[in-house]
């Protein structure tokens, strides 16, 4: 077994405008199983940074406890990481984020990891729209542990063990749609080209981004039955439209029909471009996608894609006002306002 | 484009760069393997059953499999495949065990070899185990031609020589040393069941130029010279020598003049320093040895005074390309330059001669008297003589008289057992996985991130003083293992199955140099412009499965492959696997075909 990937790379691997190739965004080969969903999602967010120039310091990845939650070893080696306990990335998000809101906070969490454990921190942190990306990786089971049910396995969804799912899943897209969620977005471990786009979008997106990935657990419920297998999503997946992201600077090359297309323009200057399929649906609009998911579900069909997306979205920061300056970078002048002003203080509160 | 066949050979030999370039086709990573598990005497016989002279070659193969090494496109420097091959010579134990029976009752064929150099040699060791009975002809005393006569001990030390040629000539070959052969019709009417030529080209070319006739006492034609060296008829030089000529044989007479008293050794060559004909390692050599190049010189005159050789006049020219594109030499307009010589060695060519070949025997030959000889066959167009080597198509090297030897032998044995010489037999080849367990392989491929390691060479001072001591010292064992370990291992193949594959990314995504693709089919112009890295080197196949189950094809660029393993490990379904690819040219004899 390799336990070093080769330092070679390709001689006419491109590089971006920082002058780094992909393989500066990668991270230490990975230790999950082969085929495993989880490494094609490190694949494409590795392809996504380097894509958008992302300088690697000045991310932070963070997670929680999983298969899902080890891929920031994966990806990413070059940036800042915390891999906290089970279920409570979120708050550890918060903290940071209010600490030092300079930074691009990349949350990655299992479906056990959110919508088991940690589906208390999930809500609220959707609820306040915590300005970072938050990719679920749904393998609609406790990869980690051995393959059992998670809260997101379908009705019925047979695992490898052989029996059904008993409880309804949930759907962490038309929860945090419900709960006011900014940027929701869904997708599938196998398909980059959805995916990298996505991934890139949320990373412009100033406020919560959360992207639902479909993302089969090669081991424990890839199995016939099972609706998070390669072959069932494969067979399901019902894409919204093809999209494009066009970074700030770049021009739009691609022509769609008139109609057929939606533009958004991104908080940071971005263009995303979606080439819609469904006219009923609109990105923009909370009631269309709310029945968009239900009809789909339905119909046993996955939406995937940009499901919904508010242009103007207020962070958390903004909404309460704190400093826009790193702590760390605060000198004491700004962090003690001196004896005058506490002598003001104190006398406001006789 | 259609999908590659995975039972197609030739596309497997072609990844294996180093092998498919060599003339021989010796399997490099097999032998370069054996050398890493410390099994010398193995990969001395690798190399032997291929190229017949490891520890020659080893020492002074031209080595084309060093540019077309893999290696070289992933980092600076190619593996030093060469120097690995003398490791395995040096290190060796016995190896008769390893030799084949000769059987003392013959097959009633005589063949008789004209020449004993290294095409002849090559000839009688592939025939010999199979019966024949073998007549050498050759006008030196002892065998092994041009690497006797012309390639210097300080490169190619005589007891190195000795053996291998040696080990031929005891397969009970019939020599006929000191024998000129002045009449070809001679030979046939000794009613030999076949005749090789492997006579070389063994006339260096002069330069007839003002002086050439008044200063003949101590002008040169540098292969007579080299020969006068080794045969020992010539012990010194004077002091002041130039060198004419920019190839091997310039080199070689450069740093033998420098041995035998000359001080002051130039070479002069009419081409820019960097079309010269010598490999970089020669010109580099004689550097290293105090010997300046003046490049862009054209011979005008030898200057004679008195009867004595003073020197040369030359013309300065510079390189300028006509309207077609055309390299030309113009001069400079500069003056003449004079260069002081005592004497002068001219290496500007070699040419056959073939005027002891009667031309009424029914062997064409073309406007340039060369033999009209059949590039895959070596039959002339008289039907039991046969050509290789230098003698065939033209001077190269001695990697490239042992291949067109082996054809010729295989010709031969045809021949003489009333098959059609176009029937070649296939080459042997085995294929085999090389998975032991879930990520485990049977070979090594961990890729090591060490530069080429450099072969020490012997104190400048003592060389230069004695002719017959050996330069290069060899790599130790412990820097020929870390060499080693700087192969790929490129015939370890990566191999798909198609219907195996559940499309989940993860090979494409391992690869460290994003060899892996799966794209809608299209062109294969069209689709190496869009894999994951662009398939810019037309020189290297695209791999392209059949389709899957989604529509795309899996297109794999062959190019910069490290056959690290990893795509066969990250894949949950083994559709990828470590195939060992063990191909082996055909020799006489061995007539059986062998598909996969
Ligand atoms: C100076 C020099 C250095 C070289 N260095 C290298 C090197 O480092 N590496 C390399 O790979 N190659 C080198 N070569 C080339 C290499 O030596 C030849 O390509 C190779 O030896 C050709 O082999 P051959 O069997 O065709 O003929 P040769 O080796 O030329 O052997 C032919 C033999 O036939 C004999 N002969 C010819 N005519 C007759 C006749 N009528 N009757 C009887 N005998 C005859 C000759 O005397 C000779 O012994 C060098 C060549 C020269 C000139
Ligand atoms: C507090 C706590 N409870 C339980 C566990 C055991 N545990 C480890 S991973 C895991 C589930 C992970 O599931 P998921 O987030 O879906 O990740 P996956 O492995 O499927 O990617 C559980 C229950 C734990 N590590 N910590
Ligand atoms: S157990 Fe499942 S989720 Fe975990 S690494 Fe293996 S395939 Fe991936
Ligand atoms: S890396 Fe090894 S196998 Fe590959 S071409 Fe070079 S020497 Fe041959
Ligand atoms: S062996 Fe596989 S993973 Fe390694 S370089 Fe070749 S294609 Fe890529
Ligand atoms: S790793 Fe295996 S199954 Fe996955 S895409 Fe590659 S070949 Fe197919
Ligand atoms: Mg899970």
């Amino acid at each position: 077994m390799s336990y070093i990937k080769p330092k070679f790379h390709h001689p006419l691997l491109p590089k971006n405008n920082l002058g780094y190739t992909r393989k500066d965004y990668e991270g230490s080969i990975s230790t999950l199983c082969a085929g495993c969903g989880h490494d094609s999602i490190s694949a494409a967010i590795v392809e996504a940074c380097f894509a958008l120039n992302v300088e690697p310091h000045k991310v932070a990845k963070l997670s929680g406890i999983g298969c899902s939650s080890k891929t920031p070893a994966y990806f990413l080696q070059n940036s800042h990481g915390f891999n906290s306990v089970h279920g409570r990335m979120p708050s550890v998000a918060t903290g940071a984020n209010l600490a030092n809101c300079d930074l691009v906070y990349l949350g990655v969490s299992g479906d056990g990891d959110s919508a088991s454990i940690g589906m208390g921190q999930f809500v609220h942190v959707v609820r306040r729209n915590l300005n970072m990306v938050y990719i679920v990786m749904n393998n609609g089971c406790y990869g980690l542990t051995k393959g059992q049910d998670s809260a997101t396995a379908d009705r019925g969804s047979i695992s490898k063990g052989g029996d059904a799912t008993l409880f309804e899943g949930i759907d962490l897209c038309s929860l945090a749609i419900e709960l006011g969620a900014t940027f929701v977005a869904q997708s599938f471990s196998g398909d980059k080209s959805q995916l990298v786009p996505l991934i890139e979008a949320a990373m412009s997106h100033r406020g919560f981004a959360l992207i639902n990935v479909l993302s089969p657990c090669v081991t424990f419920n890839n199995n016939p039955g099972s609706t998070k297998s390669y072959t069932y999503v494969r067979e399901h997946n019902e894409a919204l439209g093809n999209i494009d992201f066009v970074p700030v600077g770049n021009e739009i090359t691609t022509t769609y029909n008139e109609g057929e297309s939606v533009q958004v323009t991104m908080h940071d200057g971005s263009k995303l471009r979606l080439n819609k399929i469904d006219n009923q649906w609109d990105p923009q609009d909370r009631l269309s996608i709310i029945s968009a998911l239900k009809t789909a579900q339905q119909k046993h069909e996955i939406l995937t894609g940009l499901l919904y997306v508010d242009k103007d979205s207020v962070p958390l920061h903004v909404k309460l006002n704190t400093t826009e300056t790193p702590l760390n970078q605060l000198q004491e002048d700004k962090l003690c306002p001196g004896n005058n002003r506490l002598q003001e203080i104190n006398v406001g509160l006789r | 484009m259609e999908s590659t066949k995975t039972t197609d050979v030739e596309y497997f030999h072609k990844v294996v760069d180093c092998q498919h370039a060599c003339p021989a086709h010796t399997p490099v990573p097999e032998y370069i393997r054996l050398i890493a598990a410390g099994k010398y005497t193995e990969a001395y016989v690798v190399n032997w059953e291929s190229n017949v002279f490891p520890g020659v070659l080893g020492r002074t193969c031209d080595r084309p499999c060093e540019p077309a090494c893999r290696r070289g496109r992933i980092e600076e420097e190619p593996v030093a495949i060469c120097r690995l091959k003398r490791v395995a010579a040096d290190f060796k134990d016995d190896i008769t065990p390893y030799l084949p029976d000769i059987p003392l009752i013959k097959n009633g064929k005589r063949i008789a070899l004209i020449g004993g150099g290294p095409a002849s040699l090559t000839v009688a060791r592939d025939l010999a185990p199979l019966g024949y009975e073998i007549h050498l002809y050759d006008e030196n005393h002892k065998g092994g031609g041009m690497m006797r006569t012309q390639i210097p001990s300080f490169r190619l030390p005589a007891t190195v020589l000795n053996e291998e040629v040696d080990r031929i000539l005891d397969f009970g070959i019939h020599t006929h040393f000191n024998k000129y052969v002045g009449s070809l019709a001679e030979i046939i009417n000794e009613n030999y069941d076949a005749v090789f030529i492997g006579t070389g080209a063994p006339k260096g070319r002069d330069l007839h130029i003002e002086g050439r006739e008044e200063g003949k006492a101590s002008i040169h034609i540098g292969i007579e010279w080299l020969a006068g060296v080794a045969f020992e008829h010539i012990k010194s030089i004077k002091p002041n020598v130039i060198v004419l000529g920019g190839g091997n044989t310039a080199m070689d007479c450069c740093r033998t003049a420098r041995r035998l008293g000359g001080e002051n050794v130039k070479v002069v060559v009419r081409s820019p320093f960097a079309e010269m004909k010598a490999s970089p390692w020669e010109k580099e050599d004689a550097q290293h040895e105090d010997i300046p190049i003046l490049d862009n010189h054209v011979p005008k005159r030898f200057v004679v005074e008195g009867g004595i050789l003073k020197g040369m006049a030359f013309e300065k020219v510079h390189a300028v390309l006509d309207e077609n594109g055309k390299r030309q030499l113009l001069p400079t307009g500069d003056p003449e330059v004079f260069i002081e010589a005592d004497e002068v060695l001219i290496a500007i060519g070699q040419e056959n001669t073939f005027t002891w070949i009667e031309r009424d025997l029914g062997i064409e030959f073309d406007k340039w008297n060369m033999p009209v000889v059949d590039p895959n066959t070596f039959v002339s167009t008289r039907t039991n003589v046969f050509f290789g080597g230098d003698a065939a198509l033209g001077p190269k090297n001695v990697i490239t008289a042992v291949a067109q030897g082996h054809q010729a032998a295989i010709s031969i044995d045809l021949f003489c057992n009333g098959v059609n010489v176009n029937e070649r037999p296939a080459p042997d080849v085995k294929f085999f996985s090389t998975k032991m367990g879930i990520h485990e392989w049977s070979y090594d491929n961990d890729i090591s991130n060490d530069q080429r390691f450099i072969v020490p060479q012997a104190d400048k001072a003592k060389t230069l003083k004695d002719r017959l001591k050996e330069v290069e010292l060899g790599f130790d064992l412990q820097t020929a293992f870390k060499e080693a370990e700087r192969c790929l291992n490129c015939d370890v193949q990566t191999i798909f199955t198609d219907d195996k594959c559940i499309e989940c990314d993860a090979c494409m995504d391992v690869c460290p140099t994003n060899c892996i693709t799966f794209t809608a089919y299209a062109e294969e112009s069209e689709l190496r412009k869009n894999l994951s890295a662009p398939a810019l080197n037309l020189q290297q196949d695209l791999m392209v499965s059949g389709a899957l189950k989604t529509g795309r094809v899996m297109v794999k660029d062959e190019d910069v492959c490290l056959h690290c393993g990893l795509c066969a490990e990250r894949c949950p379904t083994a559709a990828w696997d470590m195939k060992q690819f063990l191909y082996n040219t055909a020799k006489a004899g061995h007539t059986c075909s062998v598909a996969l």
